[in-house]
């Protein structure tokens, strides 16, 4: 069972003033995120990436497709007990003070009362707000609510975390904290899935990224295969999934968004592949070195020509 | 994927339920109200010139509300009719309060007081309605033509009804039939003198009524000679045990200086019984008996 | 569901006392202090009628003011603000959240009342130096006052799902205003005829009647109310709030949130 699974999730806003133009904020989105694993979801603004938590969270409905977290429909309410979701630069409610805000969630998510009071605190200094008190949250420091936030993401103990740029409007020490915190919700077994457009962070901590564009997936991977120094790996990108089965033991990792194959090749093995394919008669859509930096890969597919592959 | 189908059809189905069932309630809280519950609550209204403070402004709104509500459980057209006259009063009352230039609301308001039936059958509140009305519109002459036609046709009080087409017809813009209805109303109630007066005014002033106003004036005239007349007929027997035989009697008694003679210059004929009446009645068409007994 | 339902009402209410909301109390007492002057001057029999009508007017007044200033926000300020995200990301049902936010808010205008009500009979201690079982029946007043909340909350948080906070202003008292007059839109609908018959009878059946609702001067000449009255009134504003609370559930239901 995957963790998460999105299945072909489409996003169109109806425009224009007679709502008839439709403009797409995403497009057939395919993911899937293994238990245990740190997703990074990657994406220049605009891209997307607000949409599809959103539509994760049932905060808006998709035009077309579906998604599951931890194999149940996002529609059922019961599965957000075991989902946590920090929202891009959250607002929360300025009138409450933290442990009132934490009590809240807490009670809203199904908290057990015994013992509540006592964890909160804790996770307060976990956060590292455990002298607040009483002050109201309308007083708070950005970097502050931005830790409140990740407080409420986990208050009930999910398996599975949605972070929205946590580390957004964060100084540098605000930002290592929050990695530490991250990091320390990665070691208990944690899913994460976050999306930023900041990709050292995303190079520090997922085990495996996306990169979204337009409201399309552009690339999919394994970060240290995107990443690797010398051209160790390569990236190759086909139409026509008929080859698949044929190909399956050479590829160090594979990932289908309709017609198109996307798949993570040694460099060894990349001629034997290549033929295979052409044997195949699939449609060689692009072949990508993997060398450089994880940014180097984010550019690459963020251009103009990585639309095409779409 | 939209929201849970459940909670859509519960939703639906209590929106549908709850608003039918509202409007069930909604009747039965009226009929356990009353049928002029709306009526009464202007019994519990504070004094109009407070609630026209208390309106803020909108007291002409208001107003109108409380006309539509009298026309609606009063009216010719209700199909509703409210035998609840009580109030009525009030209800024109606070309406006139709030707007004291809604003229439609003295005029045809008191009409639905003084009548009967029809009406509340209360005319001297009509009168008062209507004279509010007067003060608060000075210039406005058909509230004074209603106030003469609650006189005249409710409280059969001709004299007042006379007065009130006389002040009427002073106003700037009254038709001169008010004048009209001023002499009549005071010839109707035998006020002769201000009968003539009115009459002969009208005679001066308006060259179409002239030939109307001379017949008024001469039939009243011959009504006051005929009443002097015979009263010192009365006299003369009093005084000789015995009614005169013609007019020279009454001369050579120093009772009458000559042979009385009418407005029109033919003498007045002495008739058996010692009855005194003109040469030519088609000339005193407005001449009666009743004038004559009545006339002050 | 009832811990969540409860927990999202008493924030509501937490919120609005934060809000300083009820410091219109004040404002309450000031008004009956700066009256009572008006009381002295005036013989005693009216002296009563006028405490009466004006506390419980008061009370009504102030209360819908509320009533209509936070509920315009209920919805709409949590969708601004996005403090929704993180309560939806939770087991809340949609409809959990209007109705706390329902029952939040009837909750603070019934405090409202209730402290408004313990001034009035206080103040009618002091003017008649006792209480009668006449006194009583202004609890019925502050009840059917109090069903007036339920109605013009449900229907201020309808039209907060969808509109703006200043259109749901306007049709909020625009709508509590022409339900003072609901008994002359039901004679008017007695009196006409056809097509227009048939869109004044909906019309007086749709707009709120708040005129059965206003025994304020039967309270005040100590007339009695009947008991079959305020069943029937209380089952009319459970109805009809009921009613605009499920057509804010299924705007809400459906709403794309930004």
């Amino acid at each position: 069972m995957y963790a998460i699974e999105i299945q072909g999730l489409s996003k169109s806003y109806a425009v224009g003033f007679w709502k008839k133009q439709s403009q797409p904020a995403l497009r057939g989105l395919n993911l899937t995120v293994e238990p245990g694993e740190t997703f990074g979801f990657l994406g220049p603004n605009g891209a997307g990436k607000t949409t599809t938590l959103k539509l994760l969270m049932g905060i808006t409905f998709p035009t077309s497709g579906s998604a599951r977290i931890l194999g149940k429909d996002l529609r059922d309410p019961q599965i957000k007990k075991r989902v946590g979701f920090l929202p891009e630069q959250p607002y929360f409610y300025d009138y409450l003070s933290a442990p009132e805000l934490l009590t809240y969630y807490a009670q809203l998510s199904g908290v057990a009362t015994p013992g509540r009071s006592q964890h909160i605190q804790a996770l307060l200094d976990r956060v590292g707000l455990g002298d607040v008190g009483s002050k109201q949250l309308r007083k708070f420091s950005k970097g502050m609510l931005q830790r409140v936030g990740i407080a409420q993401a986990i208050v009930h103990d999910p398996e599975v975390i949605f972070l929205d740029e946590p580390m957004s409007g964060l100084d540098p020490l605000g930002r290592y904290e929050v990695r530490e915190l991250i990091q320390g919700l990665k070691d208990a077994g944690k899913t994460i899935f976050f999306s930023t457009h900041i990709l050292s962070d995303a190079e520090a901590l997922c085990d495996r990224v996306a990169v979204i564009h337009k409201g399309e997936l552009r690339g999919v991977g394994v970060v240290n295969d995107l990443r690797s120094a010398s051209a160790e790996k390569a990236e190759v990108v086909w139409k026509g999934t008929a080859a698949l089965s044929t190909l399956a033991g050479h590829l160090t990792e594979s990932h289908v968004t309709g017609d198109t194959v996307r798949a993570t090749v040694s460099t060894e093995t990349l001629d034997l592949v290549l033929e295979k394919l052409r044997q195949q008669q699939a449609r060689l859509v692009s072949v990508t070195p993997l060398h450089g930096t994880l940014e180097d890969y984010f550019l690459a597919k963020t251009s103009e020509s990585g639309a095409a592959e779409a | 994927m939209k929201s849970s189908r459940t909670v859509t059809i519960v939703a639906t189905l209590l929106l549908i339920a709850s608003l039918a069932g509202s409007a069930v309630t909604s009747n039965k809280v009226e009929s356990l109200r009353g049928k002029e519950a709306t009526l009464e609550e202007v019994l519990f209204l504070p004094s109009g010139n407070a609630l026209k403070r208390l309106s803020l402004g909108y007291s002409g709104l208001l107003a109108d509300i409380y006309w539509t509500r009298a026309v609606q459980y009063y009216g010719a057209q209700s199909n509703q009719r409210s035998a609840r006259y009580d109030l009525l009063a009030p209800l024109l009352d606070i309406t006139t309060d709030l707007d004291p230039k809604l003229l439609v609301a003295y005029e045809a308001g008191s009409v639905l007081l003084a009548q009967k039936p029809g009406g509340a059958g209360q005319p001297d509140k009509a009168v008062a309605l209507v004279e509010k009305g007067i003060r608060e519109n000075p210039d406005y002459w058909r509230l004074y033509f209603t106030l003469g036609f609650i006189h005249y046709l409710d409280r059969k009080d001709y004299k007042a009804a006379s007065e009130a087409f006389e002040k009427g017809s002073k106003v700037p813009g009254a038709l001169p039939w008010m004048k009209v209805m001023a002499a009549r109303m005071a010839e109707r109630g035998n006020e002769i003198p201000v009968a003539l007066e009115l009459w002969n005014t009208i005679y001066q002033t308006n060259p179409t009524l002239r030939d109307t106003a001379v017949k008024h004036i001469v039939s009243l005239q011959a009504a006051a000679d005929i009443k002097e007349l015979t009263r010192r007929i009365a006299v003369y027997q009093q005084k000789s045990g015995s009614p005169p035989d013609t007019w020279a009697d009454l001369i050579r008694s120093g009772l009458i200086p000559g042979i009385p003679r009418d407005p029109t210059g033919s003498p007045y004929k002495l008739m058996p019984g010692a009855a005194v009446w003109v040469e030519d009645p088609g000339k005193f068409p407005f001449l009666s008996e009743e004038t004559i007994r009545e006339g002050k | 569901m009832t811990s969540r339902l409860s927990a999202i009402t008493l924030n509501t209410f937490r919120e609005a006392v934060r809000d300083r909301v009820l410091y219109n109390l004040i404002l309450f007492v000031l008004l009956l202090v700066a009256s009572s002057p008006l009381f002295g001057a005036i013989s005693i029999g009216i002296q009563r009628l006028v405490l009466i009508n004006l506390s419980l007017t008061s009370i009504s007044l102030f209360g819908v003011v509320i009533a209509i200033f936070i509920g315009i926000g209920l919805v709409f300020k949590e969708i601004e603000k996005k403090t929704l995200y993180t309560i939806l990301s939770r087991p809340v049902r949609r409809w959990e959240f209007i109705l706390g936010k329902y029952f939040g808010l009837v909750l603070t205008l019934t405090v409202n009342a209730a402290l408004m009500t313990v001034g009035v009979y206080v103040a009618l201690l002091i003017t008649e130096q006792k209480l009668t079982t006449a006194d009583a029946r202004l609890m019925v007043a502050v009840y059917f006052i109090i069903l007036q909340f339920l109605m013009v909350t449900a229907i201020t948080l309808l039209f907060s799902s969808f509109s703006t906070p200043i259109f749901s202003a306007v049709f909020a008292f625009a709508l509590f205003a022409i339900g003072k007059f609901a008994g002359d839109l039901r004679t008017v609908a007695a009196m006409a005829h056809g097509a227009t018959k048939w869109l004044t009878t909906a019309a007086a059946y749709a707009v709120p009647n708040f005129a059965s609702l206003d025994v304020i001067p039967q309270v005040a000449y100590n007339q009695p109310i009947s008991g079959s009255l305020i069943v029937y009134n209380t089952l009319y504003a459970l109805l009809y709030s009921a009613a605009m609370i499920a057509g804010a559930v299924l705007i809400f239901e459906r709403r794309n949130l930004k």
